[in-house]
Order: structure tokens, then sequence, then C-alpha cells
């Protein structure tokens, strides 16, 4: 009976650890950012945990999740007995990145060689540059990612403090990707809260990759924040590969604003994690601005994948363009939400936006709704979603042909994830990439301890 | 070689085949005509292994096996190949991966060593021009915006990189124009010789001007009604279906 009556609403208790931990989180950080964490605090308990009844989260309910849920916070940085660094040397032959290390949220300062960067690049800890380049970090902090419209971004302004931050001034252009890789490693179950921000200044250009990683078989809650300002004909890459175990959920969110004649591409390659909710939204808020946004999540067992992207074509002549797949196994399920918001203004628009997904059993299930707003006669929309299985007569014609039913199938699968791949720009990556799903698909990469790029090896 | 004895199959519940009888031996070439809707295609599916097809009754063996014991990818490493009437677009899978891999499942089934990609581009490039296939067709997916044409000439091109013992060719002749039916039968001809064997099922005898069978068979309503040498496909040709029909019904 004690023990009902102590049992209290997630969000009063995510309050009561903000109220509680309110000195330790803000310590050493600038008012500016302190001072965003009350509203979000209130704008999050106005919302609640996301569940089947928020608007935009439909198809991932997190309530169970957050009311078992009693995680250590991540408060201070963790010590590590072991050089991260050397423990992800990425020694995939001719494939050369900028290595950025983040651990449990805490951009790690000793594993990442700042000197190596090029020349005016500042690549440092978020919470650092909140003091040194207050300037650059203040005009988009809790601009482009609004703590009033998603509740996950909410939590992630409450608790922020730290992460990584980017900012490529004009007309430099970095040739070598820029390698984020994020490691969750503790001892006891962890909830870990990571905020980081890109800027690319005019007629830029730089290749981004997320690394999500689990190094221990703790149960983790990873909220992790991303503001991307992209200026003028600038061009960013941003590659993600998801790959925590699957007691890990994950809450990504991307959240981007695209000025004149800027090109953004995006690919999320989602290959291991129980529960995945990834928010992409991008404001093409300039004309002949465009982006392209593809996605690839290769699921089993209990896996669950949502993919949630928000465009806003804000001004004339921009292009987006979406394709997103999903093959699921076992019993997991999908979910694949595009809004695609053409203003009044935005004339000459195109927009597309294709979903198509392969269910392997009948258990597995998947849950699909393009959203389109237009509000303009002037604009080229398409959309369009598919959920089917395997096709028998392919898999016949392959076989009539001497090769076995599972390689066949494998065949197929591949084919068809192989699509979302081809968007990949980085030569290199994209077979790194592409020998991965291969091996994903066969059920070769499991639970990887380690960076999933070393997988090959 | 193969020898099919009193074979029944149905299809969604239907039955189609009502008792058939073949014997094909090495060296053979055997035409199947008949009406539409008579059991020809099912007759060729239901020997490739479509699962979609359900044996009731009968036996069939190739080389001495009970070829029904055997998935459609084991029947094709024995030696059996069914060109499709309708080939299948299989988008993002190269045609160069996909024969690669069919070659060498055939090899390794042989316990023999898989080819180099060295050996296999020059045994592909060989193969190309013996069935005169562009060769910008191995550079896209499996069949995919492939015309009729194209997609016929492909499956005598798979044929001839995996020389089976017995071909089954559904139907290849339809929809063909004449340069393309002449390509496709000079390629069948020119990989026929003594030891395997080939099967044509056609609805139209203009096929069998350029492929000479040593037998023709009627098939109708499932069965085999009417077996003879190549003359009866002239027959055929002249006088239609109907008087076979009389002849079966009488």
């Amino acid at each position: 009976m004690a023990e009902l009556l102590e049992k209290i609403s997630a969000v009063d208790r995510i309050s009561n650890i903000f109220d509680a931990n309110q000195t330790m989180v803000g310590e050493g950080l600038p008012a500016w950012v302190n001072q965003a964490r009350t509203p979000a605090l209130q704008a999050f308990q106005k919302m609640g945990i996301p569940s089947f009844r928020t608007e935009n989260y439909k198809y991932s309910d997190l309530t169970r999740l957050f009311e078992n849920e009693n995680f250590r916070r991540s408060f201070k940085p963790d010590l590590f007995d072991v050089d991260l660094a050397e423990v992800f040397s990425c020694d995939v032959p001719e494939f050369d990145t900028h290595l950025i290390l983040v651990a449990n949220g805490w951009y790690d300062e000793k594993s990442t060689n700042s000197e190596l960067f090029p020349k005016g690049v500042i690549i440092k800890s978020l919470r650092k540059a909140m003091l040194e380049n207050a300037d650059l970090v203040e005009a988009y902090y809790g601009k482009l990612a609004k703590s009033n419209e998603d509740p996950l971004t909410a939590i992630n302004t409450i608790f922020a403090q730290d992460g990584v931050f980017i900012y490529i001034p004009d007309n430099v252009q970095i040739t070598k990707p820029l390698q984020i890789i994020n490691i969750l490693r503790s001892e006891d179950d962890l909830f870990v809260t990571q905020r980081n921000m890109i800027i690319a200044g005019k007629n830029s250009q730089a290749k981004i990759m997320l690394c999500d990683h689990t190094l221990t078989s703790q149960q983790f809650i990873n909220s992790n924040i991303t503001e991307v300002k992209i200026g003028e004909d600038a061009v960013v890459d941003i590659y993600s590969i998801q790959n925590q175990h699957n007691k890990t959920a994950s809450f990504s969110g991307i959240y981007v604003s695209q000025d004149k004649g800027s090109t953004l591409s995006t690919n999320a390659m989602t290959l291991h994690g129980g529960i995945i909710r990834n928010n992409l939204k991008i404001s093409l808020d300039g004309e002949h601005a465009s982006a392209s946004i593809s996605g690839l999540a290769l699921t089993d067992k209990n896996q669950h994948v949502d993919n949630y992207t928000s465009i806003e074509h804000l001004k004339p002549n921009c292009v987006s363009n979406q394709l997103y797949k999903n093959i699921l196994d076992d019993s997991s399920t999908g979910a694949f939400t595009g809004r695609i918001h053409v203003s009044p203004y935005a004339t000459k628009t195109a927009a597309y936006q294709r979903n198509n997904n392969v269910l392997l059993t009948d258990a597995a299930k998947m849950n699909t709704k393009p959203q389109l707003v237009i509000d303009n006669d002037d604009v080229k929309c398409s959309h369009g979603a598919t959920v089917g299985r395997i096709n028998d007569e392919a898999l016949f014609y392959l076989q009539a042909r001497g090769i076995n039913e599972k390689e066949a199938r494998l065949m197929l699968m591949f084919a068809f994830a192989h699509e979302v791949l081809a968007e990949v720009k980085i030569d290199k990556l994209r077979d790194v990439i592409d020998e991965l799903v291969n091996k994903r698909l066969r059920g070769e990469v499991s639970l990887c301890h380690s960076c999933a790029l070393d997988c090959i090896r | 070689m193969l020898v099919i004895k009193d074979l029944y199959a149905k299809v969604e519940g239907k039955d189609i085949l009502k008792g058939i009888n073949l014997t094909v031996n090495a060296g053979e070439v055997h035409a199947i005509m008949g009406p539409n809707g008579s059991g020809k295609s099912t007759l060729a599916n239901v020997l490739a292994g479509h699962t979609n097809f359900e044996v009731t009754h009968g036996t069939a063996t190739f080389n001495g096996k009970d070829i029904f014991e055997m998935s459609a990818d084991v029947r094709a490493k024995e030696g059996l190949f069914l060109s499709f009437q309708y080939p299948v677009e299989i988008p993002g899978v190269s045609m160069v991966n996909f024969l690669k891999t069919a070659v060498n499942e055939h090899r390794k089934y042989r316990n023999q060593k898989e080819l180099s990609a060295g050996d296999f581009l020059k045994l592909m490039r060989e193969k190309k021009e013996m069935v005169q296939i562009d060769s910008q067709l191995t550079n896209r997916s499996v069949n995919e915006g492939f015309s009729g044409g194209e997609k016929k000439k492909n499956e005598i091109f798979q044929m001839a990189m995996l020389e089976p013992t017995l071909a089954i060719l559904d139907e290849t002749d339809s929809g063909l124009d004449i340069d393309a039916l002449r390509i496709v039968s000079n390629g069948v001809n020119m990989l026929k010789n003594k030891n395997n064997a080939t099967i044509l099922v056609t609805h139209y005898q203009r096929l069998l001007d350029y492929i000479v069978p040593d037998f023709v068979h009627v098939l109708y309503e499932g069965r085999i009604v009417k077996s003879a040498g190549k003359e009866l496909a002239i027959e055929l040709e002249e006088k239609g279906y109907d008087w076979i029909k009389k002849e079966v019904e009488g």
C-alpha cells in the first residue's frame, strides 16, 4: 500500500529531479542558458509525457518507459578508466575522419584532438562555447528546437549541460568528415541529456556523422538534440548511425534552418536500439534551398523505431525530397510521419516524400502517415507510402536460377535497402554502411560494443 | 532425362493438370502446344518448383531423382531451367551480382571452385556475344525497365550462363517481333546439343519454324491429348485447335 501511495507521476518526478538538482545543472553556465530551463519545465508540465494522445506521438507511447524509470542522471561527467579515443580508433582503410567523442552526453576533451581541425573552424564542448562564443550560441539556442512545441525538446532544454559545438566560418570547406561518436557507458541505469549546435557559415561545406553506441548493457534513456543553422549557399551533410543495444531508448531531435541556396542531405540509419524516436524538422527559410532527407531502419525482436519529419517550406523555389524505408522482422514496430507544410509565400515549391516498408512476419507492424498542408497553388508535391512483403515472384525467380531461399531473401532485402544507401554521398562511408546493412540483415551485427564502423574489420 | 507419370496439380484449389504423362530424353526437343488455359504454363511452373502450384498426384523424375523432393533452387542446380513467360523486374539487384551469385551457386553445388571476378566477367562477355544481348543490359537491375523483347533475350542469356540440361521455355515467343524471335531462337539452337533437352511451351507454330521440334504434344484440359512429329504443329496452325477439342470431346 505504501508503495502505491508513494508512486508519483513521471512529470512530477522529472520536475522534482530538476528542483533538487537545479544548482548542479546550472553551475558554470551563463544565465541565458539557465533562464531557458524554467519555461521549458512549464511547457513540459503542460504537454506531459508523450503518449498516444499527444498529437505527434500517436505511434510512440512513452508513458510506460518514463513511469518505470528512476535512472541516475549524468549531471557531472563520469570518469572513465579507459582512453575512449583508443577504444574507438577507427582504422577502416581510407576512411579518415575528424573524431569527436561524447561520453554520457559530455564532450570528451582528452579524446578529441582539436589541433587537427581546419583553421578557423571551432569545434568544442557546447558548454565552453556557451561561455566563450556566447554571441554565436545564444543567437540560435532554443530558437530552432523550441521547448513549447515538443515535450522531448522541453526535457532536453530543462537538463541540457553539454554536447558538441561546431562552427564553420564563411567560405571554409572541410573535406574530411567530422565524426561525432556518442558513447553510453555506465554501471547503473542512466538518463543522458546531450545538446549540440552546428553553425555552417555562408558558402561553407561540411559532412558530419553522428554515431550512437552503448558500451555497457545497462538501460539508457538518451535525449539528444542538435540545432543546425545552414548559411547561404552552404552544403551540409548529416549522417547518423544508430547502433545502441535494445535496452536503450533514444530520442533524437535535429532542428535545421536553411538559408538561401543552401543544400542539406541527411541520412538516418538505424541498426539497433530499443525504442527510437527521431524528430527531424527542417525550415527552408531562403529561396532555392534544398533538402534531401532519407532514413533506413532494420528492426527485429521488440524494437520500435519512429521517424517523424517536418519540412517547412517558407520561401519560394525550394526543394525537399524524402525517402524513408523500414524492414521489420519479428514483433518489431515502426512508424513514419512525414509532415510537409508549404506556406502561402513558398511558390514554386517542389516537395516529395516516399515511405516504403517491408514486413517480414505477421507480428511486425508499421504505421505510416503523410501529412501535407499546402497553402499555395503553385507547387509540385507528391507522397507515397507502401507496406508490403517480400515479392514472392521475385523470390521464385531468384530461386529458379539456383539461389537458395535464404540468400534470395537477403538479396531482395538488400536491394530494397540499397536505394536509401545510394543517398549517402561519401563513397567510402556508403561502402561501409552497405556492408553494415548486409551484415545486419544476415544477423551478424548484433550488439556491437564498439563503433559500428569497426564491425567490418 | 525427364519422366512425368500421371501428374495432377492444382492452383488455388482448382485442378489444372489432370494426368500428364511425358518422357523427354537427352538430345530431344519437345513442343507443348494447346489452347489458352489448357495448363501449359502450369506444367512449366510445377516442374520449376513454384509454390503456388500444388501437386496432388503422380511423379516426375529428373535424371532418376524425384524433383518434387527438391526446392526450386536445387532443381535449378540439378540442371533444370525455366525461361519465364513474364520475367519479373527486380529493382536494386544488379544483373552482374545476380548472375554471379547464380553461377557460383551452381558451381558450389557441383563442388567446383567459385569463379573469380575476372573469370566471371570473361564468361559473361562470351555468352553475351553468343546470344547477342545488348551489353548495356547487364549494367542494370534484373529486368528493370527492359522491353518485352529484352526480357526474353535476357532469359536466353541466363540460360547460356547456366548451361542447363533441361530448358523449359514458357511462351518465349509471345510478344516478340520477328528480329527478336530470330535472335532468341538462334540462342536456343546454339545451346542445343546431344546431352541436353528443350521443352518449348507455345501457343503458336511460328517459333517452331526456327526451333524444329522432334515431338509435338497438344495439351488440352490438363492432359496431353495428342502427340506426333513436327507436322502436327503445321496442322494446328492451319486448322486451329477446334478439331482436337472435337476429337477429344467426341
